[in-house]
């Protein structure tokens, strides 16, 4: 049973390998063909997985072309779980290196942001906290603090302009991109993920949080890399996303 | 039988259902029409939260709910997947459905998930490991579940056993029920060229805890010949239709579902499905 489902399973995933042996078509001739009907089942029900799991990146090169790399993908990365929502974690790395696409040098970014989308869409509910709270907090007390951010909150850095060129394809007003790094902050206010351009070092500040630094050591090393760094921009972009779950107090004196 | 899973306290229906599409989101609460009642495939309900679960919570208020694995495996030759029982259980558990089913075949080899119900040589062996595997999620999951007949386009030469007598068998060893899919035993029949209708009087009807119903594609193999696909992408066809009436007229009304996952139709499509599923259970009680 072992043995017949390794023959099968290498078979499925690789149409120059010859049909498993001891498969008979309805009239007892060797089965031929009708073992394809698999074959096709498993690449084309995971292309489509990644077809609608990569909606940016299938709009930048076209379907017939992500069809085609999602063939050479899926036989090469099957999915490990049944849970495919999930699939297609290496799709980044696995356009990083195919040298046809190495004048597109901004997709593996752009399938990350595909990616980090579609985790923020999935990822669990947590209630945000009031606003007001920030504001009653002394500031001292506030940048001691450290904030618990929502599951939902996803960061992406690049080199790459990855916001403009995510607005060219989701949005027909948007204008051309234009060149430079850009970091995307993601959040999900109600349940649709809403991919948003951070400032200069705000992407510092963020990731600071999510590590666990308090708001003014966070703050510190966003200053340290953009010198001009305005937290009220970021906060606000957070509040307005739901993404601050607590704001955890430090305890002051014995 | 090991588990002893009593039958649900809260069975599906015997009324038509349809397979849950979050296009059909607000039109299903609008007007459900024939709809009775709503299966998912539990494995796109293993997220953490967001629109999927949101919406599926607020429909289980208002349907029973039947939840469909695709992706436990029950006919791999390997062990079942820990980590898949447990997300199955955290799903049954909050949920609390009416139905729990999955496929007489395999989809993950090693750690390798080939997204298609593949299929299984009938033997001794083959029967010795799916039943195993069903004692084991009946108890892990602490229910019985329904057993789905596949949708065959090939035969091994190893097997010894008919489909419907390995079925039946399978469900006296563990006390697991069935599912039976017309459409599957009309494609699996034109496919192999058995009897449908033969099918059908060798199968243990009285186990029969719901009734499959889709659309099926047309293609030729290498000889020429027509092979049907299930391929859930088409209006129910005609000879299943008549192959229900024949069925039900064995195993008396059913949960009858309309399956139909690829080029999904409009709500009043499916809901036009659904009553004519409606329409055949109406006969039958007659």
């Amino acid at each position: 049973m072992n043995k017949l489902q390794d023959i099968f399973t290498a078979a499925l995933l690789n149409p120059d390998l010859p049909a498993p042996g001891g498969l008979r078509d309805g009239g007892a001739q060797p089965a031929g063909r009708r073992f394809d009907i698999y074959r096709n089942n498993v690449a084309v029900s995971l292309t489509e997985a990644l077809r609608i799991g990569f909606p940016v990146i299938t709009k930048l090169i076209g379907q017939q072309n992500m069809d085609g790399l999602a063939g050479i993908f899926l036989r090469a990365h099957p999915p490990s779980s049944p849970i495919l929502m999930q699939y297609g974690a290496r799709f980044p790395d696995f356009l990083a290196q195919t040298p046809q696409l190495a004048h597109l040098g901004y997709l593996p970014d752009i399938a990350r942001l595909d990616l980090a989308i579609r985790r923020s869409y999935h990822a669990g509910d947590a209630p945000p906290i009031v606003p007001d709270i920030l504001a009653e907090t002394p500031p001292e007390v506030l940048m001691a603090a450290t904030i618990t951010l929502a599951p939902a909150v996803q960061l992406v850095r690049s080199d790459w302009p990855i916001h403009d060129i995510w607005r060219f394809n989701t949005d027909d007003t948007a204008a051309k991109p234009r060149p430079g790094g850009q970091d995307i902050l993601i959040t999900r206010p109600d349940f649709d993920p809403l991919p948003q351009l951070l400032p200069p070092g705000g992407a510092i500040w963020i990731g600071g949080l999510i590590d666990g630094l308090t708001i003014g050591a966070a703050h510190d090393a966003a200053l340290a890399k953009a010198p001009d760094y305005d937290l009220g921009t970021t906060l606000a972009l957070l509040l307005a996303g739901g993404a601050l779950t607590s704001l955890n107090r430090q305890r002051i004196g014995p | 039988m090991p588990g002893a899973a009593p039958p649900s306290a809260n069975p599906l229906p015997a009324a038509a259902g349809v397979g849950y599409k979050a296009q059909h989101f607000a039109a299903i609460t609008d007007d459900p029409g024939a709809v009775s009642w709503l299966e998912i495939h539990a494995e796109n309900y293993m997220g953490d939260g967001g629109r999927p679960l949101a919406q599926l919570r607020h429909l289980s208020e208002r349907f029973p709910i039947s939840v469909h694995g695709v992706g436990l495996s029950i006919g791999g030759a390997g062990p079942l997947d820990p980590d898949h029982l447990d997300r199955l259980k955290h799903l049954l558990g909050w949920l609390k459905p009416a139905s729990f089913s999955e496929h007489l075949a395999w989809s993950t080899h090693d750690s390798t998930f080939l997204n298609d119900l593949l299929p299984l040589p009938l033997t001794d062996a083959t029967l010795m490991r799916v039943c195993e595997h069903i004692d084991q999620v009946q108890d892990f999951l602490g229910r019985k579940m329904l057993l789905e007949n596949p949708a065959s386009y090939l035969t091994f030469d190893d097997s010894t056993w008919a489909e419907p007598e390995f079925l039946g068998e399978i469900a006296r060893r563990t006390g697991c029920g069935m599912l039976l899919d017309v459409n599957n035993v009309f494609v699996s029949a034109t496919n192999l060229g058995f009897s449908a209708r033969g099918y059908i009087d060798a199968y243990p009807v009285e186990k029969v805890g719901e009734i499959h119903l889709g659309g099926h594609g047309v293609d030729m193999d290498d000889l020429g010949a027509r092979v049907l696909i299930d391929n859930h992408g088409h209006a129910v066809g005609d000879p299943v239709w008549s192959l229900l009436d024949y069925t039900l007229g064995a195993t008396g009304p059913q949960p009858v579902l309309i399956e139909w996952d690829n080029d999904v139709p409009d709500w009043a499509t499916l809901q036009g499905e659904a009553a004519r599923a409606s329409a055949a259970l109406a006969r039958v009680r007659r």
